[in-house]
């Protein structure tokens, strides 16, 4: 039961990566790929804990850990160039 | 046994629910009129979907090994003290663009650059 339980919430996560690239696509301004993009990363991470359940593996708490810190610079990087034209004034 | 088996029926909920609220929060994403609405799917359902994986993730390892591990709680942790900072930004930096709002949003954007009218009277 845990098996199929994971396979189900990982199409499920497919799904809203799918859907989020979609309005990466087609966002109308650059702040609206930026949300959509961190929202990937957030979803992302859910994928990869699954992963690790998926495997019976603890292995993959350090790489949901560093997409978790790396996203979250990056995305605070890319909104302090779209706010001030400039990332460390 | 009855209870690893209610033990298993809780953590694949958990999951499941977790899958649900990521969908929800990317349907919302996809289909909101506007940029300031768009913003509710990844800082609250989204949020919520992942914290409801990590939480199922801790109590499989808990189930699987006999002991809990407290990295998942630090992901979690962390995601839930970051969101609503990448949230406060991607608005600010979606005032400074003027992104146009849908009629049926209330409120109107707090204007930014207000200070030449203080610095003029």
């Amino acid at each position: 039961m845990l098996t199929n339980a994971i396979a189900i919430s990982a199409l499920l996560f497919m799904l809203a990566i799918a859907l989020n690239f979609y309005r990466l696509i087609i966002g109308p301004s650059i702040p609206d790929r930026l949300a959509a993009l961190d929202t990937m990363y957030v979803n992302a991470i859910g994928a990869i804990i699954l992963f690790g359940m998926w495997l019976n593996t603890t292995l993959y708490f350090e790489a949901a850990l560093l997409i978790a810190m790396l996203g979250f610079i990056s995305t605070v990087a890319v909104c302090k160039y779209l706010l001030r034209g400039d990332i460390i004034e | 046994m009855d209870l690893r088996f209610a033990l298993e029926v809780a953590v694949s909920a958990l999951m499941i629910a977790g899958g649900i609220f990521a969908v929800i929060g990317a349907m919302g994403m996809v289909r909101f009129r506007d940029f300031y609405m768009r913003l509710h799917g990844p800082t609250k359902s989204t949020t919520l979907g992942v914290g409801c994986v990590l939480l199922a993730s801790m109590s499989f390892f808990w189930l699987k090994n006999g002991h809990p591990s407290l990295q998942d709680m630090l992901i979690t942790l962390f995601l839930f003290i970051t969101t609503p900072v990448s949230a406060h930004l991607l608005t600010m930096s979606g005032l400074h663009h003027k992104l146009p709002s849908a009629p049926e949003t209330k409120g109107q954007p707090y204007e930014l650059d207000d200070e030449d009218d203080i610095a003029r009277n």
